[in-house]
C-alpha cells in the first residue's frame, strides 16, 4: 500500500507536469524547442508509465484489488464537498497503463510526423490536455473527478481535429465534434447531479459498493430499478456520445481532419472507448435495470452492424479505420450491456477493448504508409491481395442491397437527420428571435430597418451552427 | 498608527475621482495614458487594502477614523462587508486592465478622464450600502454613461428609453416603499423594484438597450459599465433583504428564461459585439438566478460566479477589445483566420471563454458546479436548465473562436502580435481564473461567509417571512 500511495500521485503528476510546462510556454508565447519538448514528453509518459506499472506490482503482491491514492476535499462547505478520488483497481490499472503506453507510442510517432510542423507546440499542448484527461477519467473514483477528465478529453480532441486551421474544413469538424461533446457532456452532468439528487452520493465506492474486498467488477448499487434506469440512459447518452455510437456516429470520419497522430490515440484507441470505460464503470446500474442492460445491448449492435456497412463503402483508409474502431466499440458496448446476466463478459469486454485498442493504434500509425505495405505484401506473394467481399449481402434481393448501399454512402443519413431535425430548427428559431429584436431596436431608436433586420431568418443558406453563413 | 488606519475606501473613491479630474487637463494622449495607468494602479492598491482590512477583520466596514465624509455630512456613506468587499479590487482591476491595453490607435477618441471619473462613481457604489445614496449611484453611472454616448454621436434613444425607465421605477419603488401605507402599495413598490432590478440587469424583454450599448459604444466603455453587473448589485442590497417571495420567484424565473434564450442567441450571431452582449447576459442572469433562490448554497454560488463572470468576461471582453484595435470589428459570417497574428490572444480568448462557461480547472467551473448544486435544491428543472444553458454557451464561445482565429490565415504585412501590455493582462488575468479555478477552497469560504451574513441580514429584516410568501417588506430598517 505504501508503494502504491507514492507511486499512485506520480501516475498523476507526471502528465500534469507536460501541460503545466507546455501551457505556460504557450501562454506567454514562448514555446520551447523541439527538442525539450520531445525530451520532456517522453520523460513524463515513461514515468507515468513505470509508475502506473509500480502501483500494478505492489497490487499484485500485496494481493489488494483496490487502491485510493488521493483523497482530498477540493471544496468544503458545511452542505457540500467536492472530493478529488482516485483509485486504481482492475478497471483503472489497465486502462491506465494503456494510456501512457499507447500516448508514449504516439509521442514518439508524432516527433517525426510533426517535425518542424507549423503548431508543433500546439499539438504537444493539446496532447497533454489529453492525457491529463484520459489519466483523469481512467483513476476518477468520483463521477465529479470523471467528470473533469471527460471534459478535458472533449476540448483537446475538438481542437486536435481542428489542428490544420488553415482549411475551413478541419475547423467546422472541430466544432461539429464539440457541439455533439457538449451534448455528452451535458447528460453526464445532469447524470451527476441526479446521482447526488437521489442517492446521495458521487463516490463510486459508496455508490456502487465497490471496496477493497468487493472490487470492480462486483459490487451492487443502492439505486432502485427506476433510479438506475433514468441515471443509466443520461450515462448512455454521455457515452454515445463520447464514443460516437449510433445516432451521434457522424461525427467519427470528421474527426478525421486533425492530424494522423491524434486520431490513432483519440478515435482508434482511447478517446472512442471512454464511454465504453464509462458504461463499464458504472456495470451495477445495468444489473439493477434490466431494461437499461438491453438497451445498451440494443445500442451497441445497432451501432456495429451501422459502423460495418458504412465503413464497407468508404474509399479512404482513415474513414475505413475509423468506422472498423466504431464496429468494435459497438461490440464492446453490447457486452457490457449482456455482462448484466454474464458478469464475466464485463471482462471479456474490457480485454477487448484493450486488445483493440492496440491493433487499431498500429493500424491508424501505418495508414500514411498503406500503398507502400500493399505494394511489399503484393511483391511478396507475387500476386494481387484479396479484396475483402461481403458475400452475405448477395443473400439479400436487389433493391434492398440498392437501399443498404445508398444508406452506407449516406453514413446513415444521421448527420441530416440531426441537422435537419435539431441543428436547423434551433437555429432558425434563434436568427427569428435575432430578427425581430433588431425590428424593435430598430422601432425603439426610431432608426430604417437595417439591412440584417430585414433578411430572412430563414433565407439564410444554411442554419447551421457548425458551418457560418458565407 | 496601524496600516489599516488610512480612509482606504475613500481614498479608492478619492483616487480615480482626483485622477479623473488631473487628467482631463492632459492634452498629450500618451502622457494621459500614463497619468491614467497610475492613478487606477493606485486605486487598486487602494481596494486591496480595503479588502485585506475587511477579510482580517483590521476594519471591517472599511471605517477610518480619518474618514472625511462622515466629518463633512454627518452620516457614513461608504461601506463594505463581506459581500462587497472583493468587488471593489475586482472593478479597479477591470479599470486599469482597460486603461492598460487601450490601444494607441484608440488614445484620441478615448477619454481617459472621463473613465477615472465612471471608475470612482462605479466604486463609490459597490462600497455604499445607504439606499437612497446607492440609487443616486446608480443613476450617476447610468446618466455618465449616457453622456459619452452622446458624445460619441451614436444613438441613444434606445439606452435613454431604458434608463429613464429604470430610474422611475427604482425611485418610484423605493419611495413607495413604506410600512405605513396599504398593502397595494407594498405590492406596487416591490413591482417597480422588480422591473428595475430587471432593466438593469437586462432580462428579457428589457435587455435590448444592452446589444444597443455594446454595438453603439466603445467597446471598453460598454464593457466597464455592464460587466461588474450592477444590477446584481442593486437586486442584492434593496431588492433582497425586503423583497416578498413572489419578487424573488420572479426575478428568478425570468433570469432563468433570460440565461437560456441569451445563450441562444450567443450561439448564433453573425457580429462579434453581439456575440459577447448575448454571453454577458447569459452569465448575468445566471448570477441573478443564484442570488434569487435564496439558499446559502445557491447564494455562495451566485457571489462565486458573480466575480468569475466578472474575470472571465471581462478578459473576454478585453481580448476582443484587442483583436477589434487590430482588425476593426470582426464579423462571424466568415472565418477570420486571425490565429496566425496572435497566436497569444487566441490562447487568451480560449481560456477566458472557457473561464465563463465553466470549463474545468478555471474558476467558473466551481461556481457553475456550486449553482447546479444549489438550483438542485430548489427545484430539478433549474439545474437542468443551467446545465443546458451552459452548454449553449460553451458551443457558442468555441463557435466565435474557430470563426475568429481558424479557417484561413489573414495576410497582412504588418505585425499585429499581442503587444506587451496587452500580454501582461492576459497573464494576469489567466492567473486568477486557473489559480483560482485550481484552488478555490478561500474563495468559495469567503463567498459562503459572506452569502451567510447576507442571509442572516436579510432574514432579520424580514420578520413577517414565514417562508410560504407571506412576508411584508421592512424598510424602515432599510431607510435608517
Amino acid at each position: 500500500m505504501e508503494i502504491a500511495a507514492v507511486l499512485g500521485p506520480i501516475v498523476l503528476l507526471s502528465p500534469a507536469l507536460l501541460l503545466a510546462v507546455l501551457g505556460s510556454s504557450s501562454m506567454i508565447d514562448r514555446p520551447l524547442p523541439e527538442r525539450n519538448i520531445n525530451g520532456l514528453a517522453r520523460l513524463t509518459m515513461v514515468t507515468g508509465l513505470l509508475a502506473a506499472l509500480g502501483v500494478l506490482m505492489a497490487m499484485l503482491i500485496e494481493g489488494t484489488r483496490l487502491v485510493t491514492v488521493l483523497s482530498a476535499e477540493w471544496i468544503r462547505l458545511p452542505h457540500y464537498h467536492f472530493v478529488l478520488k482516485f483509485v486504481f483497481d482492475r478497471l483503472s490499472v489497465p486502462l491506465v497503463i494503456l494510456t501512457f503506453l499507447l500516448c508514449g507510442v504516439i509521442v514518439s510517432f508524432a516527433t517525426r510526423y510533426m517535425h518542424r510542423e507549423r503548431g508543433y507546440n500546439r499539438f504537444f499542448t493539446l496532447f497533454a490536455i489529453f492525457i491529463v484527461g484520459m489519466v483523469t477519467a481512467c483513476l476518477a473514483g468520483t463521477i465529479e473527478t470523471l467528470f473533469v477528465g471527460w471534459e478535458l478529453v472533449g476540448l483537446s480532441s475538438a481542437l486536435l481535429v481542428a489542428f490544420l486551421q488553415e482549411r475551413p474544413a478541419p475547423v467546422r469538424s472541430g466544432l461539429h465534434i464539440w457541439i455533439i461533446y457538449r451534448v455528452s457532456d451535458a447528460a453526464l452532468l445532469l447524470a451527476a447531479i441526479l446521482m447526488h439528487h437521489m442517492l446521495g452520493e458521487g463516490d463510486f465506492g459508496r455508490l456502487l459498493a465497490t471496496n477493497s474486498l468487493h472490487p470492480w467488477p462486483e459490487g451492487a448499487t443502492v439505486a432502485t430499478a427506476v433510479q438506475a434506469l433514468v441515471i443509466g440512459l443520461l450515462l448512455v447518452i454521455a457515452a454515445a456520445g463520447k464514443s460516437a455510437l449510433v445516432p451521434f456516429s457522424g461525427w467519427l470520419p470528421r474527426a478525421m481532419e486533425g492530424p494522423t497522430p491524434s486520431s490513432a490515440v483519440f478515435y482508434g484507441a482511447l478517446s472512442v472507448h471512454l464511454g465504453a470505460f464509462l458504461l463499464l464503470r458504472m456495470n451495477p446500474l445495468l444489473v439493477a435495470s434490466h431494461a437499461l442492460a438491453l438497451l445498451v445491448i440494443v445500442l451497441g449492435l445497432v451501432t456495429a452492424i451501422y459502423a460495418h456497412l458504412v465503413g464497407s463503402v468508404q474509399t479512404d483508409i482513415k474513414s475505413v479505420l475509423s468506422f472498423a474502431s466504431l464496429t468494435q466499440v459497438g461490440l464492446i458496448v453490447a457486452e457490457i450491456g449482456l455482462g448484466a446476466w454474464i458478469p464475466a463478459l464485463w471482462y471479456v469486454a474490457l480485454a477487448h477493448l484493450l486488445g483493440h485498442a492496440c491493433v487499431r493504434t498500429l493500424q491508424f500509425v501505418r495508414a500514411p504508409m498503406l500503398l507502400q505495405d500493399y505494394r511489399r505484401l503484393e511483391g511478396a506473394i507475387g500476386g494481387r491481395l484479396r479484396r475483402p467481399d461481403a458475400r452475405y449481402l448477395h443473400l439479400l434481393p436487389v433493391r434492398f442491397r440498392s437501399w443498404i448501399y445508398i444508406f452506407a454512402l449516406e453514413r446513415g443519413y444521421l448527420d441530416s437527420i440531426l441537422m435537419e431535425f435539431v441543428v436547423a430548427p434551433f437555429v432558425n428559431l434563434f436568427r427569428g428571435f435575432d430578427k425581430i429584436e433588431r425590428q424593435w431596436g430598430d422601432f425603439l431608436a426610431g432608426r430604417r430597418p437595417s439591412a440584417a433586420s430585414t433578411t430572412s431568418a430563414q433565407a439564410q443558406p444554411v442554419a447551421d451552427v457548425a458551418r457560418p453563413v458565407p | 498608527m496601524s496600516v489599516f488606519a488610512v480612509p482606504w475606501l475613500e481614498l479608492s473613491v478619492g483616487v480615480p475621482l482626483m485622477g479623473g479630474v488631473c487628467v482631463a487637463r492632459v492634452r498629450n494622449p500618451v502622457a494621459a495614458l500614463r497619468w491614467s495607468f497610475a492613478f487606477a494602479a493606485i486605486t487598486l492598491a487602494c481596494t486591496l487594502f480595503v479588502l485585506v482590512g475587511q477579510a482580517t477583520g483590521h476594519s471591517p466596514t472599511g471605517a477610518s477614523e480619518w474618514d472625511a465624509l462622515p466629518r463633512l455630512f454627518d452620516v457614513r456613506f461608504l461601506e463594505v462587508d463581506a459581500l462587497s468587499a472583493p468587488l471593489l479590487p475586482l472593478v479597479a482591476l477591470l479599470h486599469l486592465l482597460t486603461i492598460f491595453t487601450t490601444a494607441r490607435t484608440k488614445f484620441p477618441r478615448y477619454s481617459f478622464a472621463w473613465m477615472l471619473s465612471l471608475e470612482s462613481v462605479r466604486l463609490a457604489t459597490f462600497g455604499c450600502k445607504t439606499p437612497w445614496v446607492l440609487i443616486g449611484l446608480l443613476l450617476a453611472s447610468a446618466g455618465l454613461t449616457w453622456f459619452e454616448l452622446v458624445r460619441r454621436g451614436t444613438s441613444t434613444r434606445v439606452y435613454a428609453l431604458h434608463m429613464g425607465l429604470f430610474a422611475v421605477c427604482l425611485v418610484g419603488g423605493w419611495a413607495c416603499i413604506d410600512p405605513a401605507l396599504p398593502v397595494q402599495s407594498a405590492t406596487l413598490a416591490s413591482a417597480l423594484m422588480l422591473f428595475a432590478v430587471l432593466i438593469r440587469s437586462g432580462t428579457v424583454p428589457v435587455h435590448v438597450w444592452v446589444t444597443e450599448l455594446f454595438e453603439n459604444a466603445s467597446f471598453g466603455t460598454a464593457l466597464l459599465f455592464a460587466g461588474p453587473l450592477t444590477g446584481v448589485y442593486l437586486a442584492v442590497r434593496l431588492v433582497l433583504p425586503i423583497a416578498p417571495d413572489w419578487i424573488l420567484t420572479g426575478i428568478s424565473l425570468v433570469s432563468l428564461v433570460t440565461a437560456s434564450y441569451a445563450a441562444g442567441m450567443a450561439a448564433v450571431q453573425k457580429e462579434q459585439r453581439r456575440f459577447f452582449a448575448f454571453l454577458f447576459l447569459s452569465h448575468a442572469s445566471l448570477v441573478l438566478v443564484g442570488m434569487e433562490l435564496h439558499t446559502s448554497m445557491s447564494l455562495t454560488a451566485a457571489l462565486f460566479l458573480w466575480i468569475s463572470a466578472a474575470l472571465s468576461l471581462g478578459g473576454l471582453g478585453l481580448t476582443i477589445r484587442a483583436l477589434e484595435a487590430r482588425f476593426g470589428r470582426l464579423s462571424l459570417r466568415q472565418f477570420s483566420g486571425l490565429y496566425d497574428h496572435s497566436p497569444a490572444l487566441a490562447v487568451c480568448f480560449l481560456l477566458t471563454g472557457l473561464g465563463c462557461v465553466g470549463f474545468p480547472g478555471t474558476l467558473g467551473f466551481v461556481g457553475m458546479e456550486l449553482l447546479v448544486e444549489g438550483a438542485m435544491g430548489a427545484s430539478p428543472a433549474i439545474a437542468i436548465a443551467i446545465v443546458l444553458t451552459a452548454a449553449v454557451n460553451g458551443i457558442a464561445v468555441l463557435r466565435a473562436y474557430f470563426l475568429l482565429f481558424g479557417g484561413g490565415r489573414r495576410i497582412s504585412t504588418l505585425s499585429l502580435a499581442i503587444t506587451t501590455p496587452e500580454r501582461c493582462a492576459a497573464l494576469t488575468l489567466a492567473v486568477l481564473i486557473l489559480g483560482g479555478g485550481l484552488f478555490p477552497q478561500a474563495g468559495i469560504v469567503s463567498r459562503y461567509r459572506a452569502a451567510e451574513a447576507a442571509l442572516k441580514d436579510s432574514a432579520a429584516l424580514r420578520p413577517g417571512s414565514d417562508g410560504h410568501g407571506e412576508n411584508t417588506p421592512a424598510p424602515s430598517v432599510l431607510r435608517e
